[in-house]
């Protein structure tokens, strides 16, 4: 053949004869590079993905000039409050952010527009992204090969916020967190532990380390009460309930299914409800007004941040729940920035009294986790015995499509569904809708293979959500305790405070209405 | 010493001929909806390179109003820079020296005023909004959208039954699109950007003839909706078929004798022989179409009991009425309608012009039609006369040479003026003026009358092919807008108020291609079954070859061969040969897999199902 095949158009096939190498294959992959940065912004120095940057490697393994092209880089506007951020100065139009959200999460926020010469990404319609239904999963950006699409960096307000000495800075970490943040700072999964990371975030100014588990163990309380409660009128509720943890599904169920919105479980997600605890119980605790403390959080998630900021999570005495909401990136950031010495941190307990989680809170992290957790524990609930621990294994696992089982709980059938990813999802509402699956009790988390590969998760140029799903389970499998009603300290947290789960003070901190914000 | 040179073509000139060459088959092949102003930036950047220079407004005026436009699409201008480039380009229209300058700027005038509306949006919204979404530029062209280069691709990998099931997708006519489709896809072929666009009806034409009898697939459990549609012909036939697919009972409402609609009674056989067309037909038909022939729907009250029968009603007649060219004793004996004459043939009733004069009046496909049947039925001379040029014939090139190799004469630049007949009624001839073409109306010259004197064009047999007409007058009674005769129905084939009542084809159209009416049909059954509270997907189930990669070199188009003209003017059998095997293979193999290659891999390749 006399011209090339492009790799990104044409699979390898039996029998075909490759070159990768030859001089031809070099010199055009070298100035097609070129091209590439003529209208690329390599602001290396300051951009976010410096050092885990495929156009940066590419450059330097080819040895890239960048004086043989003009530089011709377009600036789009772009609304810098929104979680997502996008630089289109620095997009290759690769095209992978449209790839994912069209085909894996079936939501189509971006798209080709101009034409010739001025083609680029942006959002599809012309909308503004704020306006787009974009669930914030952050896909894209975990897609992104370069630095064009990112988070919103919050490490500045949080810089800020460290340095006011009248105030107390506690942080909650997420259970996929621990997950993945060794990843890029050269630690074994076995060397990563939590612990070593609350040692990390004292160093960088917190005054106490929590963790998300317990209120992932609260979560469970919550909505697994109040799945046995609408279980228990089946009349006057819509089945299936849906999980509401994951602030990407909700986003997502809320501009394309806005009528199956009371389906959702009304308990505020893991973050939310240990931020109104830690505002209230633990504020009334150290006896602090709620206003000093500074909420933060560590999270696999993009969303999260968009979640933490809805009118309905906080009140006027607390102010909102969480303050700031770093993902898993940030958190690594900030390691590096603080020159800390991972190798000499000592494996130090979390603080009391919100650090206790059980093994069926860290398998939040990873698809099906919730579910599990949650029929671990309304099997208790409903039965007063604990089920064999291990007995609802068959709704994990990341596949196209949804995962299905039905469980019997003392005489009760319960028909539950698993899926992760919100292709997979539409696939699933839209059999519900149709009428040709109906179940009781449905998991939904946006991003394929759950948190674990959430899109505030360090980047590879591959998948890593089943290896850090499976991380998850190690964990919970190696947790002594691994039921969430056997948290002692939400056990405690009731009988002190809020008295019984979907009681009064339940209702007012970790319950929401969640057709009471708009998330446009 | 030498005084004058020889003028000869440098490297250079040949080369640059070259590039204005690609250009130009580049544009042909202009299938990809680029923004309007990026092309007139284009536009504008070449006429400056032709630019000798000499004058201001040309020399300087062209570059400015690129920069301008360029503005525009970077999204650094305002609504007045709008107006500025439309003033800077009537400037230079005013006043430039010759055709270079002022025609470039004519051509930003025409942008500016044309299409300002895409230049406010690029000013307002500080982007370009257009959006690439042609990839495959013959699907794209294709009124039905059937889905060519996956039937190519199946033709390639022999399988030419798989190619006919992936074409009855969306068009249930293979066989007889295979044969005389217009075939607007090849003229956007990008295959032109390389050489010549693909023989795409050619490949089609092969995998019909190798094909032997496809089965229609398998219809859907039945819905127990019932469909009626007036009019057997292709675009009602399409509509039956997808809605039968779809598990609706349809009933077809023929007037005539035989079904085909103008597929019989308006394309003789020696382009579309009846056995061919009979395929489709039998096809559309196994799939339980209920057909009442020789029923014609006369009244408002037959209507209204269709409409109170059945759950939707489809109504697809043609244009099948005659008109007239208005002229003095046009009610003379021998003075006949194309419509007449071919509707006989349909029901098999040749007629005999033996030692006759045949004239025929019209410049479309159905005069080269009447035309070359008159020289098959033995007629002594055969003549056209046109009133404009013979390039400005609306007939396809290869019907104007075909009838004129077969023997017929074609007068161009003759208008008629009155026909004469003798005392008995009896047609005597044809009286006509010369005409000489002169200005552009509406985008075409026009004829006027030149100062040569009437004459007359002795003929027995005069034939009016100016057009048909609609015979719409009872739908309208009954309620049904109109627009001049042609039934009002919408882009979806529906009608504003008339719930229910779907209608498309020539008779909302006005007369037409073959593949518009068959789009018709299928998009009213789509329409219909979503009306019906439906949601039928109709697929293929075939896979398509993925593409394969080698360098598509430059390689002549085969063209399909014809049976000698003076052994085919004789006969009313088919005259074009198909493809041989060898041509076929290297045909098919000349297409560029634009589902695959480019941006249909991407999004909006194959639309496998609608």
């Amino acid at each position: 053949m006399e011209r090339l095949a492009a790799a990104c158009n044409n699979t390898v096939q039996e029998g075909m004869v490759v070159y990768t190498n030859s001089p031809k294959v070099i010199s055009s992959r070298k100035a097609t590079l070129e091209l590439i940065l003529s209208e690329h912004e390599y602001s290396c120095a300051t951009c976010s993905r410096s050092g885990n940057c495929q156009l940066q490697t590419l450059a330097e393994e080819f040895g890239l000039s960048t004086d043989i092209y003009k530089k011709k880089v377009r600036k789009i506007e772009w609304n810098k409050n929104f979680p997502l951020i996008r630089d289109n100065e620095k997009c290759i139009k690769c095209m992978r952010c449209i790839q994912i959200c069209n085909k894996v999460q079936s939501l189509g926020i971006w798209d080709v527009c101009g034409t010739g010469a001025r083609t680029t990404v942006d959002v599809k319609g012309g909308l503004d992204i704020e306006k787009a239904d974009c669930a914030a999963c952050g896909q894209c950006i975990t897609h992104c090969p370069v630095g064009a699409l990112h988070e919103r960096d919050d490490k500045n307000t949080l810089y800020e916020a460290l340095a006011d000495k009248n105030k107390i800075k506690i942080v909650q970490v997420a259970p996929a967190v621990r997950a993945a943040w060794g990843e890029e700072l050269g630690l074994s999964p076995e060397d990563a532990t939590m612990e070593k990371m609350g040692e990390a975030l004292r160093q960088i100014g917190f005054d106490y380390v929590f963790d998300t588990n317990f209120s992932a163990d609260l979560t469970i309380m919550e909505e697994g009460s109040e799945f046995l409660q609408r279980l228990s009128d089946k009349e006057h509720n819509k089945f299936p309930m849906f999980t509401s943890c994951c602030p990407g599904w909700v986003r997502f169920i809320k501009t394309q299914y806005p009528d199956m919105i009371p389906q959702l479980s009304t308990a505020k997600s893991p973050q939310q409800m240990f931020g109104a605890v830690v505002k209230s119980y633990f504020a009334e605790k150290i006896g602090r007004d709620p206003k000093d403390i500074i909420s933060v959080s560590v999270m696999p998630c993009v969303a999260k941040k968009a979640e933490a900021e809805y009118e309905t999570m906080g009140d006027e005495t607390r102010g909102q729940d969480v303050d700031i909401v770093l993902t898993t990136r940030e958190l690594i950031k900030l390691i590096k920035a603080a020159n800390i010495n991972i190798s000499t941190l000592e494996d130090k307990p979390l603080d009391d009294p919100l650090s206790d989680g059980t093994g069926a809170a860290v398998i939040f992290g990873t698809t099906g986790g919730v579910m599990e957790a949650a029929l671990r524990s309304a099997y208790f609930l409903a039965t007063g015995e604990n089920p064999d621990v291990d007995a609802f294994k068959a709704v994990r696992g990341y596949h196209k499509g949804w995962n299905e089982a039905e469980y019997d709980i003392k005489g009760t059938k319960i028909k539950c569904a698993v899926a992760s990813g919100l292709g997979n999802t539409r696939e699933l509402i839209e059999a519900i809708r149709r009428g040709e699956v109906s179940y009781d009790f449905v998991e939904i988390m946006a991003c394929p293979g759950g948190c674990a590969g959430g899109g505030g998760q360090p980047i590879h140029p591959f998948e890593m959500f089943d290896e850090r799903g499976e991380r998850l389970r190690r964990l919970d499998y190696n947790n002594p305790v691994r039921f969430s009603h056997e948290n002692p300290s939400v056990n405690k947290l009731y009988s002190e405070y809020l008295i019984k789960p979907l009681g009064e003070k339940s209702h007012h901190l970790l319950h929401t209405d969640h057709n009471a914000y708009s998330v446009k | 010493m030498a005084r004058q040179k020889i003028q000869s073509v440098s490297k250079v000139e040949a080369t640059v001929d070259r590039l204005y060459e690609e250009l130009g088959s580049r544009v042909n092949a202009v299938s990809t909806n680029s923004c309007p102003i990026d092309v007139a930036l284009g536009f504008v950047r070449l006429c400056h390179s032709q630019s000798c220079g000499k004058c201001t407004p040309c020399r300087v005026g062209l570059g400015q109003l690129a920069t301008l436009i360029e503005s525009v699409l970077d999204g650094e201008a305002n609504l007045k820079t709008i107006d500025l480039i439309e003033k800077t380009a009537e400037s230079i229209y005013l006043s430039a020296d010759c055709a270079i300058g002022y025609e470039a700027a004519n051509m930003v005038l025409v942008s500016v005023r044309g299409f300002r509306e895409d230049f406010e949006a690029h000013v307002k919204n500080g982007k370009c909004m257009c959006h690439f979404d042609r990839p495959v530029p013959c699907v794209t062209r294709c009124p039905a959208n059937v889905d060519i280069p996956g039937y190519i691709a199946l033709a390639a990998a022999g399988r030419p039954e798989d190619a006919v099931r992936q074409i009855r997708k969306d068009n249930p006519f293979p066989t007889a699109c295979a044969l005389i489709c217009e075939h607007p896809c090849e003229n956007y072929c990008r295959r032109q950007m390389i050489d010549d666009p693909i023989n795409i009806r050619g490949i089609k034409r092969f995998v019909c003839d190798n094909a032997g009898k496809v089965p229609a697939p398998e219809c859907m459990p039945s819905t127990g909706k019932k469909i009626a549609i007036i009019g057997g012909g292709p675009s009602g036939l399409t509509c039956a078929y997808y809605l039968q697919l779809m598990g609706h009972q349809t009933t077809v409402f023929e007037e005539k004798k035989h079904l085909g609609g103008m597929l019989r009674y308006g394309i003789p056989n020696y382009r579309l022989p009846r056995v061919r067309l009979q395929e489709d037909i039998d096809c559309i038909l196994s799939t339980g179409v209920d057909v009442k022939l020789n029923t014609r729907i006369s009244s408002v009250d037959e209507l209204k009991k269709l409409a109170e029968d059945y759950d939707a009603l489809y109504i697809a007649i043609g244009a099948h009425k005659d008109k007239k060219v208005g002229l003095e004793n046009e009610d003379a004996d021998g003075v006949i309608s194309a419509v007449e004459m071919l509707k006989a043939i349909g029901d098999d009733e040749y007629p005999d012009y033996s030692g006759k004069k045949v004239l025929v009046i019209g410049g479309g496909n159905v005069a080269m039609d009447c035309t070359r049947t008159a020289i098959r039925a033995n007629a002594e001379k055969v003549s056209v006369v046109y009133r404009r040029r013979i390039a400005d014939m609306t007939a396809l090139e290869e019907e104007i040479f075909g009838a004129q190799a077969e023997g017929a004469e074609i007068l161009e630049l003759v208008a008629p003026s009155r026909i004469e007949k003798d005392e008995n009624g009896k047609l005597k001839g044809l009286w006509v003026k010369d005409q000489m073409i002169s200005e552009f109306k509406r985008g075409r010259p026009t004829p006027k009358d030149s100062s040569n004197g009437e004459y007359l064009i002795e003929c027995d047999v005069l034939v009016v092919a100016i057009g048909q007409a609609i015979d719409s007058d009872k739908f309208a009674e009954y309620g049904l807008p109109r627009k001049w005769d042609q039934i009002d129905a919408d882009g979806f084939a529906m009608i504003a108020g008339m719930d229910g009542v779907f209608s498309g084809g020539d008779c909302a159209t006005g007369p037409a291609t073959v593949i518009k009416a068959i789009a018709a049909g299928k998009a009213a059954a789509a329409n219909i079954d979503e009306y019906l509270g439906f949601n039928h997907i109709i697929q293929s189930g075939v896979d398509v070859p993925s593409a394969r990669i080698y360098d598509r070199k430059p390689c002549g188009r085969v063209n399909m061969k014809e049976e000698e003209a003076n052994i085919r003017n004789k006969s009313f059998e088919p005259f074009e040969k198909g493809m041989s095997y060898e041509e076929a293979m290297q045909e098919a193999n000349r297409c560029l897999r634009c589902d695959h290659f480019g941006y249909g891999c991407f999004e909006g390749g194959r639309i496998s199902k609608w």
